[in-house]
């Protein structure tokens, strides 16, 4: 199947650097930054260095200010950095947008008086469609909004939204009903009820998300602000303080003089959580882009972060766990007939089968016997039906059947024939090994069971595994009965199972699972599906689901495949995890800060504090500058690793603190002491030259 | 000191803590049946029904966080009022041999604030201010009501964490009575006898003329009744002397054993609060796990303190005195008696003290300073102690749960942005007062006039001020004339502050926890009572409290022991 991917974004892609790059510089405006009370603060103290350095140009002795010069100098680049890395994040998320709203441009649309075809209508514009009003869409027309197919089938082409290219089916009635704004009809005509108004589209949400324009501050971060923001508070007191601290010192020892204001916002800069004040924006929006990337539309930020909480995953067993349509595995003879005779019947009854299932048994003979058998000349099929619930082929006098149990037997009994004594054991032998007997008959004679496995995915077993590590349970939900799915459930190494559930099952579940404080996530796509979709914590809809599945869910998959749902959790934890390792690192930097900066603001003060420095900087100057443009380089190196997310690995949470901790604290405290030498060193080379 | 002395006071330290340990165990349990309402049987029972009968409040009907908030506030108010009467009134009212008139309007405010804080900083000295009657009813009784206060609230605290789905944290009524009827109104009885027996004194006698040695002549000694507010005054955390002295003082705390006993009564209520935590959350390894960060910032400060002290000042070794720093100790306890006092006393919010704080070195007066500054957590002040330790848990949690890829949580419990404000309000704080209220003090003229050793030493003596009363503590490290109304009414904003922000903060997060659902544990849970967390927590309460002091200790003791060691 062809499959158009949205174009993959390096994380410096040349385009998108050039426009982060003026975007940064227009972000200098203050009122931009109330968003980022930090980056805030730094932009203020750039501002009050840069005129006390113009104001020292203007003095006496205008070589002094040059100090202050450089250091202004970096905290501007401080901030441009940051807002840098918010726009890069943000262009990103722009020009997927931009590719999505090629598809949302206003088109005409014929407004209906009845839902019926030939009603009479009026050509409006799309954009001036409320609910509820009814519209013929034609082949060759994109459908002007969301909505509802009420009457007509059509071939759709959705690559407009899912970049899949295959146009798929959607019809009035049943699970295929919604249709989404800005996709084509191919073929055929459609009545549509529109469910949405303009602007609040399924598009339009999509677009708003992916652009992080409507973006708001998820809880976590808002908690992580707080202590961002208190933090940077300690630190303007720490500061203020430290000016009369040292003022009076300078007094009492009658040596040096008062830290200046230059040294001070240097200060307060380095101590700030710069670092992740200035990342925190980007790690948001590049987790939505790597969802993205997956084909996955989160539909908000808390429910990205909520994913990463989820605790139980809800998963139907039938294409999540188990490719969609079980196979054929294994011929079982009964009452001594011969397993060549019942091949045999199983694939006469099969030529006419289009289901996977009849597929497979052919498949399966192909296999055994090694030829590719065609179907005789004079052979007539029998549909299945629902009345009779067996399908299979008449050739000549000869009638061959498959089908379940009680409705083989039934025929057989009408053919005048009995039922092998052993037909019963064996079919209760492969219900109890998971799979689906089919049994087989020709004529009166019942020839077998045909075993028809339920295959499981690749890799999933390993998948739920890794969840259980990190303490996810996974609960499998079937219609099956208890013997199968308890089978599947021990083949699959799912944690529980749901054996023949109904739709309200799924809903009980849920409130259950929450009462005992899980958080549940879930897959889904029919109607049915809705109240439990609206119930769970996070709610995966599969695109080719119905409106009211899409309408319930928080994330919508546009590829459709429910597998996805433990993507979605890992670029959970990811975001979280980015943020945490990123504040680790700040603070951690700290100290190192403190030990370029301290003794070269006070060794005029204290000579004795030379002691402290340990990094044996040359000059004060040239450690409080070195400490800033530190502080500053970071910020763009650390960048990739925002966007990316930090790797998340499979492992208990007590090792992956642990693993986590000594990178970006024990990291945290060693890189700056490094970093800041070896600036030192660069600036005191330059300036001997 | 020879090897073996430091080994026997080595020993003695770890015997020492055993015993506190040892005694916290069946106390916690004794602290859960106590506010769970089983010990309510009896004539104790009887008292109890009878005082909420008077208060008219049902023992049975628990509050939201703001209506316990408001009791406790109010309740405190109270007492603040009745204080500052006492004190300005003590003149005309009886039991006052000495005839000692009114506190004066500022001395009085600030005392009133102190002892209904739990701070019990004095800028009076209790024998030539304080009448009996004020000594009695008014600064013992607050002994018991401030400390009840604070375990209160932990209580609180702990509820909040253990419950779910409701808005109730409990009675305040019901819990204050309980908590000064079954545990301090006993323990404090028995000890104050022992005490007695130790040689304290009891009395309400004017005081007596004595002929001193040599040329001293005449003397006043002074009398009281001391072992009574003694024993809650160090059960209590409270720390307010009886005495200007405090407990250097021969009547306050007579002999080496008195001293340990003393120790073991400030200690004994903030070590066994994380286990009554351990209890009634079910979980008792998370208790230990609390009073393991405790002991360990503990034993760090104490090490540190002592081996400053052993080392003693290489200055005076050159005018050929040897030996450890022995200036402002006292002989009859001796190097542990002092360090462990020393830090016992800073490190919970108790502040009586029985060594001169300014005399130590700077080193030593650095672990005092740090003790307090760090939010007194290493054991902590009576209650305080426990839920400012809850409020850095859940800053560590937060940063920790990050890591792990969760919303963090605690004991199953989100920590969302309420939890969030409340734990940095509850930490920040104090440190913030004092940063600010020294930061303004620096820059008022004539400060140094007001310092017995302006330079470094000057700047400690004027930090400590500010951190004791900020964070509850009441010692002195004196040397600073903190009498002036300035430093009266600034100090009683921040004893005000430092007390009742936080409080009311863990209260709101006690609130805001208890209508949580608890998510269950597994293995994607960060486990909160291991090892790894533990050094964790202790990193995250020191790094705080480094970042936060760094440039004022270099300035201060950092530059005052490079000048001693280097001989300047």
């Amino acid at each position: 199947m062809a499959r158009k991917r949205f174009p993959r974004l390096g994380a410096f892609e040349p385009k998108l650097i050039r426009e982060a790059l003026i975007s940064s510089v227009l972000k200098l405006d203050l009122r931009q930054q109330k968003g980022n009370p930090v980056m805030l603060m730094v932009e203020i103290g750039g501002i009050l260095t840069t005129i006390s350095f113009v104001i020292g140009i203007f003095s006496a002795t205008p070589k002094s200010s040059f100090f202050t010069g450089f250091v202004s100098f970096w905290l501007w680049l401080t901030v441009i950095f940051s807002n840098f890395a918010e726009s890069l994040s943000e262009g990103r998320g722009k020009a997927r947008a931009a590719s999505l709203r090629q598809s949302k441009t206003s088109v005409p649309a014929r407004k209906l008086t009845a839902d019926s075809f030939d009603a009479a209508f009026t050509e409006i514009s799309s954009s001036d469609l409320r609910k509820n009003d009814l519209v013929l869409v034609k082949a060759n027309e994109i459908i002007p909004g969301d909505g509802e197919v009420v009457k007509g089938a059509a071939l759709v082409n959705e690559s407009a939204i899912t970049g899949e290219s295959a146009p798929v089916v959607r019809e009035s009635g049943g699970d295929r009903s919604a249709v989404t704004g800005g996709t084509t009809v191919i073929a055929n005509e459609i009545i549509v009820r529109i469910t949405t108004d303009p602007g609040q589209t399924f598009l339009d949400r999509m677009i708003s998300m992916v652009e992080g324009a409507e973006r708001r501050k998820t809880p976590n971060e808002i908690a992580l602000e707080i202590l961002l923001i208190a933090l940077t508070g300690v630190f303007l007191a720490v500061v203020a303080s430290t000016y009369s601290v040292s003022a009076y010192s300078a007094v009492s020892s009658g040596k040096g003089s008062a830290a200046s204001l230059t040294v001070l916002i240097a200060l307060f800069v380095c101590l700030a959580p710069t670092t992740i004040a200035a990342l925190l924006p980007a790690i948001g929006i590049a987790g939505m882009d790597r969802l993205f990337q997956l084909n996955v539309i989160a539909l908000s930020g808390r429910a990205i972060e909520a994913a990463g909480d989820v605790n139980i995953l809800l998963l139907d067993k039938t294409g999540t766990i188990t490719l969609g349509n079980r196979q054929a595995a294994e011929f079982l003879t009964v009452d001594a007939q011969s397993n060549e005779e019942l091949m045999e019947a199983a694939l006469l009854s099969s030529f006419a089968d289009d289901t996977p299932e009849g597929k497979s048994i052919i498949a399966l003979i192909q296999e055994r016997t090694g030829k590719t058998p065609a179907p005789p000349k004079n052979i007539t099929f029998i549909p299945f039906s629902a009345a009779t619930r067996v399908s299979g082929a008449q050739c000549g006098e000869i009638t061959y059947l498959k089908g379940a149990y009680d409705a083989i037997t039934k025929a057989a009994l009408e053919f005048g024939g009995t039922i092998p004594s052993d037909l019963k054991g064996k079919v209760d032998a492969v219900a109890s090994a998971g799979g689906t007997p089919l049994v087989v008959a020709r004529n009166e004679v019942i020839l077998g069971v045909v075993f028809l496995k339920d295959i499981l995915k690749t890799g999933i077993k390993e998948r739920f595994s890794d969840l259980r590590q990190i303490g996810i349970r996974t609960v499998m939900i079937t219609g099956d009965n208890h013997l199968t799915a308890a089978t599947i459930a021990v083949e699959a190494g799912v944690d529980d199972y749901l054996a023949e559930a109904k739709p309200d099952d799924k809903l009980r579940m849920i409130k259950e699972y929450q009462n005992e404080g899980y958080m549940v996530a879930m897959t889904g796509d029919g109607t049915n599906d809705a109240p439990a979709l609206a119930q769970a914590d996070v709610a995966v809809a599969m695109n080719n689901g119905t409106q009211p599945a899409r309408e319930a869910a928080n994330i919508i998959d546009l590829d459709s495949d429910p597998t996805k749902l433990l993507d979605i959790v890992e670029i959970g934890k990811q975001i979280l995890m980015t943020r945490g390792a990123l504040t680790t690192f700040s603070i951690a930097n700290d100290m190192a800060k403190y030990f370029a900066i301290i003794p070269a603001a006070l060794i005029g003060i204290y000579p004795q504090l030379k002691i402290l420095n340990i990094m044996g900087l040359a000059a004060p100057e040239s450690a409080i500058l070195s400490a800033v443009i530190f502080n500053a380089l970071v910020i763009p190196m650390l960048i990739p690793l925002a966007l990316t997310g930090v790797k998340f690995k499979t492992m208990p949470a007590s090792r992956l603190f642990t693993y986590n901790l000594t990178i970006f604290g024990l990291g945290g405290v060693i890189a700056p002491f490094i970093g800041i030498k070896i600036i030192d060193l660069i600036l005191i080379g330059l300036l001997n030259i | 000191m020879t090897t073996q002395e430091i080994s026997v006071e080595a020993l003695m330290l770890l015997l020492f803590l055993a015993i506190v340990t040892g005694v916290a165990l069946p106390l916690s349990s004794f602290f859960v049946r106590v506010f769970s309402g089983d010990m309510s049987r009896g004539i104790p029972g009887h008292i109890e029904n009878m005082i909420y009968r008077l208060i008219e409040t049902d023992p049975d009907r628990e509050d939201g966080w703001k209506g316990y908030a408001r009791n406790m506030l109010i309740f405190n108010g109270i007492g603040f009022v009745i204080l500052f009467m006492l004190l300005i009134f003590q003149g005309f009212l009886s039991f006052n041999p000495q005839n000692f008139r009114a506190f004066d309007l500022y001395t009085a405010i600030n005392t009133a604030t102190s002892f209904v804080t739990n701070t019990n900083w004095q800028v009076y000295s209790g024998e030539t201010t304080a009448s009996y009657l004020t000594q009695m009813a008014g600064l013992t009784v607050q002994n018991f009501l401030s400390a009840a206060t604070g375990v209160c609230i932990a209580i609180s605290v702990m509820r909040g964490i253990t419950r779910q789905s409701t808005d109730r944290v409990g009675n305040f009524w019901v819990d204050m009575t309980r908590c000064t009827l079954y545990i301090l109104l006993p323990i404090a009885f028995i000890f104050a006898l022992i005490l007695v027996s130790q040689g304290v004194i009891q009395n309400l006698d004017p005081y007596v003329q004595a002929t001193g040695y040599g040329s001293t002549g005449q003397q006043t000694i002074a009398m009281g009744p001391v072992a009574s507010q003694e024993a809650i005054k160090e059960l209590g955390t409270n720390g307010g002397g009886f005495f200007n002295a405090n407990a250097a003082h021969p009547y306050e705390n007579p002999t080496p054993l008195t001293n340990f006993i003393e120790i073991f009564l400030i200690l004994i209520i903030p070590a066994t609060l994380p286990l009554v935590f351990g209890r009634i959350t079910g979980k008792i390894r998370q208790g230990w796990m609390i009073f393991t960060v405790m002991l360990i910032l503990f034993l760090c400060g104490f090490i540190t303190l002592y081996s400053a002290e052993l080392a003693g000042n290489p200055l005076v070794k050159e005018l050929g005195v040897s030996g450890i720093s022995m200036e402002g100790k006292e002989v009859r306890f001796g190097l542990l008696g002092s360090s462990l006092f020393a830090t016992s006393t800073t490190s919970t919010s108790c502040g009586a003290v029985n060594t001169m704080h300014d005399s130590l070195t700077p080193i030593g007066g650095l672990v005092t300073l740090f003790m307090m500054l760090l939010g007194e957590v290493a054991f902590g002040g009576a209650g305080s102690g426990f839920y400012t330790m809850i409020g850095f848990v859940v800053l560590a949690v937060f940063i920790a749960g990050l890591m792990i890829g969760r919303t963090p949580e605690y004991l199953g419990k989100k920590i969302e942005a309420l939890e969030m404000k409340m734990a940095v309000i509850t930490v920040l704080i104090p440190g913030v007062l004092v940063l600010l209220l020294s930061g303004i003090a620096l820059v008022l003229p004539n400060v140094t006039e007001l310092m017995k050793n302006p330079g470094p030493h000057g700047l400690s003596e004027l930090i400590y001020a500010f951190a004791s009363m900020a964070n509850n503590n009441g010692s002195a490290f004196a040397g600073f004339d903190a009498s002036k109304p300035f430093y009266t009414l600034t100090g009683s904003l921040a004893m005000l502050i430092g007390r009742f922000v936080p409080a009311v903060s863990m209260l709101a997060m006690a609130g805001s926890l208890a209508q949580k659902k608890k998510v269950p544990p597994s293995s994607g849970t960060l486990p909160t009572d291991s090892i790894t967390f533990s050094i964790w927590t202790i990193l995250v309460i020191l790094i705080i409290g480094a970042l936060t002091f760094f440039p004022l200790f270099a300035m201060g003791p950092i530059a005052e022991h490079l000048s001693m060691i280097g001989g300047i």
